[in-house]
């Protein structure tokens, strides 16, 4: 019996979660929430995980109702990340590793969404798409690695819609993107937009400037409402994805796709690809919010399954990077 | 009405084989995608048909082989195309000749990616999927004819950009493809530099490829 405590805090959620052997105990989380019209910034993002760190770790102990003694590993997320939010919360995880003398281990992000992905939905070798407000990447495994056979070469999907949100002055609470998806809903016109697929990668960055520029003027016009925009907006950027996704199982040959990150609860992103997978007669597995978006109980998890294998990160070597790709990981808990 | 055998379902089209007036012929139809906002979907089916017979037209005028394409149907979204005779795709052969460890072979063929791909970039036409499946081979490891195929993400720059994209696609594609191929891939590199004759732009796409490579690894941030 393995007992992990993981701590999230690389964008704007900071996340405290256990894991026990598989089952999530407690997986408290506390957003970082900026006026309409801002992004979050690293310096005030940080700030809210220093404010904050105790309250979540306290409240998953609670509810967990586990005590510091009866845990085996302390799991941290090294990256990739914004730098001083990350730092923040790996303070925290080396204080309380060194304060209850557990071993520490280093968890990469994309990895902690994928294993808990798997976890919880129980596909076992699916194609991943990970998107969210920093990530945009078709993941496959193969000998050791998730390898990354599609991402976006410019911005993030999530980041994309976040900006957008913006424009429109939409409200970050509970999230820009979850707002983005009730607007959509009732959205009726269809305007064309920029469709960049190249092979298996995405680019999101000519589409933004280009609503970034036409929506004021759509709306003042009254051709285009919100709705329709957001509508259009969803649309084009996830018929991107499904297709980059389709080509991805049909190149590796795949018949289970998985879908993580923030970007991952959104529902019609869900329906679409649904329709895709069941045309190609293969399943489609998706979680919904609490587990999609950042939260502790995935980087335990990860962090669990490399416990598992003997790993274990040096006290010296418990550090932070902005950049930290999924496929600099050896995956040494799958065969 | 007419006989048509399905030969193949890709991920964006169906593949017939049929007779067209005496010639060998395959039909790339072009299914709805359900997932798809129809506008959307219509429109991305025939910009890429449109796109697909362009490109096609541009290699061949540019020397590089292609089917010949006999017709399109926007009805139905077809393109009736020449069917290569006894052809294997670049990814078979290079996954055979690994096997074999014919790598004189492997070389010959890296050599003809990269004249094809360089005479391909100087008529300033971009592929758009560059893969080892878009690639089929027909003859001799010695005289190895190459048809590019699936021209339907094709489109015309003159840019550095564009171009040095292109190969970062095949780049991606190749690797994830052939493991442990890198070296393979720098022989296709090499072979498609020494038959550009632009070697001011040819410099600045090798370039422009280098710095698409960076993008990617630094897209790693937050999320």
């Amino acid at each position: 019996m393995v007992i992990a405590i993981g701590f999230e805090g690389s964008a704007n959620k900071l996340g405290v979660g256990i894991v026990k052997d598989g089952v999530v105990l407690s997986n408290p989380r506390h957003t970082y929430i900026t006026p309409p019209g801002q992004g979050f910034l690293p310096k005030d993002t940080a700030k809210h995980h220093r404010d904050h760190a105790l309250d979540v770790l306290q409240a998953a102990l609670e509810e967990a109702k586990i005590k510091p003694d009866e845990i085996d590993v302390i799991c941290y997320t090294k990256g990739p990340g914004m730098g001083a939010p990350l730092v923040s919360t790996a303070l925290v995880a080396r204080t309380v590793a060194q304060l209850w003398k557990k071993p520490i281990i280093a968890v990469n992000h994309c990895i902690g969404h994928i294993e808990m992905g798997r976890l919880i939905t129980g596909a076992v070798n699916p194609t991943v798409l990970y998107v969210s407000g920093g990530n945009t990447q078709v993941i496959a495994y193969s000998e050791k690695r998730y390898r990354i056979f599609g991402e976006t070469i410019d911005i993030a999907v999530g980041n994309c819609l976040d900006r957008f949100a913006r424009v429109l002055k939409l409200s970050n609470d509970p999230s820009p993107g979850y707002n983005i998806e009730q607007l959509a809903k009732k959205g009726k016109r269809f305007l064309e937009m920029p469709y960049v697929v190249k092979g298996m990668d995405v680019s999101f960055s000519g589409l933004l400037s280009y609503i970034e520029e036409k929506a004021p003027l759509l709306l003042e016009t009254n051709e285009y409402t919100p709705e329709d925009l957001c509508f259009s907006l969803q649309e084009t950027v996830f018929a991107m994805l499904i297709e980059i996704t389709e080509r991805a199982m049909a190149h590796c040959g795949s018949q289970e796709v998985l879908i993580v990150g923030g970007v991952g609860c959104n529902k019609r992103l869900q329906d679409m690809m649904d329709i895709m997978v069941k045309e190609r007669g293969a399943t489609l597995y998706a979680t919904d919010e609490r587990f999609c978006i950042d939260n502790g109980a995935m980087i335990a998890q990860a962090g669990w399954e490399m416990f598992k294998t003997g790993l274990v990160t040096p006290l010296q070597e418990t550090t932070c990077t902005q950049r930290y790709r999924t496929d600099e990981v050896e995956v040494t808990w799958r065969d | 009405m007419e006989s048509r055998k399905l030969l193949k379902q890709g991920a964006e089209a169906k593949l017939y084989l049929h007779d067209f007036y005496g010639r060998p012929c395959i039909i790339k139809e072009r299914f709805q995608k359900q997932y798809r906002h129809h506008t959307l979907d219509s429109m991305l089916t025939n910009q890429r048909i449109k796109s697909e017979v362009r490109a096609n037209l541009r290699c061949r005028m540019a020397g590089i082989l292609t089917p010949t394409i006999f017709m399109v149907n926007f009805q139905d979204n077809s393109i009736y195309m020449e069917e290569i005779q006894d052809p294997i795709t670049a990814k078979q052969y290079i996954t055979d000749m690994s096997a074999q460890g014919d790598s004189s072979s492997l070389l010959m063929l890296a050599e003809v990616i990269g004249q094809t791909l360089s005479k391909m970039h100087a008529g300033n036409i971009i592929h758009g999927d560059l893969t080892t499946s878009n690639m089929l081979l027909q003859g001799n490891p010695s005289n190895l004819r190459l048809f590019l195929i699936d021209f339907g993400l094709s489109s015309f720059e003159a840019s550095a950009e564009d171009k040095g994209v292109d190969l970062y696609v095949l780049e991606r594609a190749f690797l994830s493809s052939h493991p442990n191929s890198q070296e393979l891939f720098n022989t296709i590199l090499n072979s498609y530099q020494a038959a550009t004759k632009n070697i001011k732009s040819c410099k600045e796409i090798i370039a422009k490829l280098e710095e698409v490579r960076m993008r990617g690894r630094k897209r790693t941030m937050i999320g």
